[in-house]
């Protein structure tokens, strides 16, 4: 293992893949600690949805410049990394519901995002599969630049330019500690041995309230059990991601023709729990069913549990901390993979001092001592 | 030509190359790289033949190697787990 390096990063999910890349193309010397295997997190359970309709403006804009990067990422990469762009279709189910998407869609036009609300016939003709009345919507939003990723392929595609760069990932490697002095990082230790650095980015997701101890920094962020389903591969029945916020429900037919999705659990738990629960398979298969009634016929052929890493008011911890050279990566609450491509580029911007593309002061955990707006649009 | 998954139609130079490029040591590895496993019959045909090919390939063991399995244990319809009021 290497004995010293500029930038060390905790956890090789898609944040910690994506930085490494951004901060080796700048030239640095950069090293991957990852305790299991690529993309054994949240990164690799999740529901690799793409979604720029957001009610906070941060995670709108982040998501809206995330997009911009992956729609040339698979050449910028030289690696396919699945990207379709089918949109988001999120259902409105009553009034109230109606005045916050009127708002959200407003703000989310004003950075100049094709989002609009749509009806009963056009939900149907985007995607004849779902029936309104059983989803219990009055409307929708939509936005059609909106869709997903595999995980799996855009991770790897970072990670692999990454080393193409000279980064280096240490896979089954654990950081056991990270030693400072005058507040000032000095160096990871890890069961393989320790590195010198001045810089530590913890991407490490539910895991990294774990890495922040080490340094003497307690956060916020509490993992959370989450659940998904896939079915058996279908033919092409429809394209975009179906979502509620009301219900928590997210589904999508993926790349190969599976349908996968999730829906908060009846017993979802705040603490480190991976058993699958059978309430959960129940109460999905229901939602879906109500959803779109044809799947009632479609066989399930995987259940599995991931973590959300869950901040009060939904939105991630990024950027400098009270320790120089300690930077979070963290708190994405269920959507750091679609915004990983922009976090990553503004990271790296900020670890090799250059000029930001957009502020992310409001991201910094400093802000839990003041009064918080929570992100709402949120499911899974 | 050895086809080792038959759902997702994957051969073992497919595996073997995945394990020399990626340097894969675990089936989760394989899995995410070339959807091993992830198809209809869940890795019931495929899984010990590749976790074979890993043991020959790391110089691991087979117990090293073998998964945690993930439910349903056989392919279940939606409907007739979701019923049609949810209890």
């Amino acid at each position: 293992m290497e004995s010293k390096a500029d930038v060390v990063i905790v956890g090789a999910g898609i944040n910690g893949c994506a930085l490494a890349y951004e901060v080796a193309k700048r030239g640095k010397d950069v090293v991957i600690l990852e305790k299991n295997y690529i993309a054994y997190g949240a990164t690799g359970r999740c529901g690799a949805g793409i979604r720029q309709q957001w009610s906070t403006k941060e995670n709108a804009m982040l998501a809206k410049k995330s997009v911009e990067i992956f729609e040339r990422l698979s050449d910028e990469l030289g690696h396919d990394i699945g990207l379709r762009q089918g949109g988001y279709l999120i259902a409105i189910h009553d009034e109230d519901e109606m005045k916050q998407a009127k708002k959200n869609v407003e703000m989310q036009k004003s950075i100049g995002l094709p989002v609009r609300i749509i009806y009963e016939d056009e939900i149907k003709e985007i995607a004849p599969i779902l029936n309104p009345e059983g989803m219990n919507a009055i409307a929708a939003t939509f936005c059609p630049t909106d869709g997903h990723a595999n995980p799996f392929k855009t991770t790897y595609a970072y990670a692999k330019s990454a080393e193409r760069m000279g980064a280096k990932i240490y896979r089954f490697t654990e950081v056991k500690n990270i030693k400072t002095s005058d507040k000032k990082i000095e160096k990871v230790v890890t069961n393989k041995g320790e590195i010198k650095t001045e810089y530590v980015v913890n991407c490490a997701g539910a895991w990294s309230k774990e890495i922040a101890k080490m340094v003497g920094i307690e956060m916020p962020n509490k993992p959370v059990r989450k659940e998904a389903l896939v079915t058996e591969p279908l033919k092409r029945i429809f394209d975009c991601m179906v979502i509620s916020f009301k219900h928590g429900i997210y589904f999508s037919q993926q790349e190969e023709g599976q349908i996968l999705g999730g829906i908060p659990s009846p017993e979802e738990k705040s603490g480190y729990y991976t058993e699958p629960t059978f309430s959960f398979l129940k109460h999905m298969s229901y939602m879906l069913g109500k959803y779109a009634p044809p799947l009632k016929y479609v066989n399930i052929l995987r259940q599995w549990t991931g973590f959300y890493d869950v901040t009060p008011d939904a939105l991630p911890i990024l950027g400098k901390t009270e320790i120089e050279g300690f930077i979070q990566c963290n708190g994405f609450s269920g959507h750091g993979f679609m915004i990983a491509p922009m976090t990553a580029r503004l990271l790296a911007q900020l670890i090799c001092n250059e000029k930001m593309d957009m502020s992310i002061d409001r991201l910094s955990q400093n802000r839990f001592k003041e009064k918080i707006i929570k992100e709402k649009s949120v499911v899974g | 030509m050895k086809i080792v998954c038959r759902c997702e139609d994957i051969t073992e130079e497919d595996i073997i190359k995945a394990i020399e490029e990626y340097g894969c040591e675990t089936l989760a590895e394989l899995k995410q790289l070339l959807r091993l496993g992830m198809g209809h019959c869940q890795g019931r045909t495929c899984l010990i033949l590749t976790a074979k090919i890993l043991a020959r390939k790391t110089g691991k063991s087979l117990n090293e190697i073998l998964p945690s399995f993930r439910p349903p244990a056989v392919a279940v319809e939606i409907g007739l787990i979701g019923g049609e009021n949810g209890k």
